[in-house]
């Protein structure tokens, strides 16, 4: 059985990416990183985040990230109660010249989204048909043990870690990962990205259910962002540790 | 297998730059929103495209209980008449101030370009029309959100009182604060898009729009239009200017 894994301990193992996969690779890598940048722009118009269906600045928020000069500005006049019993709901002016770049952010936001979306569904299909997503991505019942799970996490954190020409076989935390940013994370994305749409959500109220409103789904979003920024993080460090030129020319030249 | 290969590429090649040119054409005829070569707006463009070719037509936004009811900040123009607004004009500015010192009795909102039967409506007589309340969200591009109950008669009843002429295509608005926008077709009709003048039960306040403004369910909260003086049928679209928003580096469709 293990003859049919390979281990990829061995130093100098990898046989390189296919054509698609590269192209797939450096499309997706520049549309995340547009994402990331135009995300956190859109962010700062507003870095307030809730749970449920509606949040604003006049309801308690979740957390509060100081990354603009918005955060906590203060700059409204007095509040007026819709209704007349304690603890209605208000509203206030706004007096505050907020930080917004969001005429541009959001519409290079939704153009890098779009790259990713085309590209990330051609990645998948043709990951499926050409047996790339089960031979190379899927961790496989043998090596799916608590014991080679346990291995692979003890060498990563003693950062033992081989050079290799880059390309499959992966290890099973490696497969792991990448299966759950291109199977999990990138889909959610997606998914509460498109909760947070007035258009989408009135065609899909499911969706709406689904996250817990559309404020939630903004949170959810912005973990996803958080979990893929640390993964972008440990991928390029990884990469790094295990030959940046070879890997580079690999992931760009095929071998 | 090569050659098969170079045909395929060269195939696709020829099929991406057919699309794109196609999009860029459609960007300069007048029935869609023009790019103006940028690639941002033909993001959006194919955004809007997609949504249109997609989704269904004509699905409900999410309607809330009364309790579900939350606090909402007023931004943007908050009163018109205040020189110190970022979009005040002088002329309008006093004209909204004398129509709110009279309790708006004397305001009107026109209705031109392609109708059977251009004219105006008083506050009372669009209150005349049979209304519709909705509980609904407001998303703002800037990422809140708030819940209020809106009160108003559709779109689709008024334009349907003055004759849309079978051509048009695009609704567009005209505010106090000299702010313009405009719909298409697809969401002027829509049940829920409404000239809302009450709010929570009471007159539409000052700073949310006063004495009318547009609500769009199925956009951002920017194309809810408020303190409406003005609509014009257009059978093309119409950027509006410097005063639309497109010019000003905003994206035309905001479902998203």
């Amino acid at each position: 059985m293990s003859s049919a894994i390979p281990d990829p301990l061995t130093a100098d193992s990898g046989s390189g990416h296919t054509r698609w996969v590269r192209i797939s690779h450096w499309i997706v890598a520049t549309s995340v990183l547009t994402l990331a940048l135009t995300g956190f722009v859109i962010l700062m118009a507003h870095p307030r985040l809730y749970w449920g269906a509606v949040g604003n600045d006049l309801t308690p928020a979740l957390f509060e990230l100081p990354i603009s000069r918005n955060h906590k500005h203060g700059g409204w006049e007095r509040s007026v109660a819709f209704f007349p019993d304690a603890g209605s709901p208000v509203t206030a002016s706004r007096t505050y010249d907020i930080f917004n770049e969001n005429s541009w952010g959001r519409s290079l936001h939704f153009l890098a989204a779009w790259f990713l979306v085309a590209t990330g569904a051609f990645y998948v299909l043709a990951g499926i048909f050409s047996g790339h997503v089960r031979r190379d991505l899927l961790p496989r019942g043998p090596e799916l043990t608590l014991q080679r799970l346990r291995q692979d996490l003890t060498r990563h954190a003693r950062f033992k870690i081989q050079p290799t020409k880059g390309g499959p076989p992966y290890g099973v935390l490696q497969k792991c990962t990448y299966f759950g940013v291109v199977f999990l994370a990138l889909p959610l994305m997606a998914l509460t990205g498109m909760t947070m749409s007035p258009a989408i959500t009135a065609a899909y109220p499911f969706l709406l259910t689904v996250f817990g409103g559309s404020q939630s789904a903004r949170t959810i979003h912005f973990g996803l962002f958080v979990a893929l920024i640390l993964f972008l993080i440990v991928h390029v460090f990884m990469v790094m540790m295990s030959g940046f030129k070879r890997q580079l020319r690999a992931m760009t030249l095929g071998r | 297998m090569e050659t098969k290969k170079v045909l395929t590429t060269r195939r696709a090649l020829i099929a991406g730059l057919a699309s794109t040119g196609g999009l860029m054409l459609a960007g300069c005829s007048k029935e869609l929103p023009p790019t103006y070569g940028n690639v941002l707006r033909m993001g959006d463009l194919l955004t809007y495209k997609a949504h249109r070719l997609l989704l269904p037509a004509h699905t409900l936004a999410k309607e809330y209980d009364r309790h579900d009811i939350s606090s909402m900040p007023a931004i943007g123009t908050t009163n018109p008449a205040d020189s110190q607004q970022p979009f005040f004009n002088a002329d309008l500015g006093a004209a909204y101030e004398r129509l709110r010192v009279g309790d708006f009795a004397e305001w009107r909102l026109s209705i031109e370009g392609r109708v059977a039967r251009p004219g105006t409506y008083t506050l009372t007589e669009l209150k005349r029309f049979a209304s519709r309340t909705q509980i609904t969200k407001h998303t703002c591009e800037e990422g809140w959100s708030s819940i209020a109950e809106w009160t108003g008669v559709p779109l689709r009843t008024v334009l349907d009182a003055a004759g849309i002429l079978p051509q048009a295509r695009f609704v567009n608005f005209y505010a106090f604060d000299d702010i313009a926008d405009g719909i298409d077709m697809f969401d002027a009709l829509h049940p829920q898009t409404i000239l809302a003048y009450g709010m929570n039960g009471r007159n539409l306040p000052v700073s949310h729009g006063a004495p009318v403004r547009l609500r769009v369910e199925t956009q951002l909260g920017y194309k809810s239009v408020k303190y409406l003086h003005r609509i014009v049928v257009k059978d093309e679209f119409d950027d509006m200017g410097k005063n639309g928003l497109l010019q000003n580096g905003w994206s035309w469709y905001a479902g998203i």
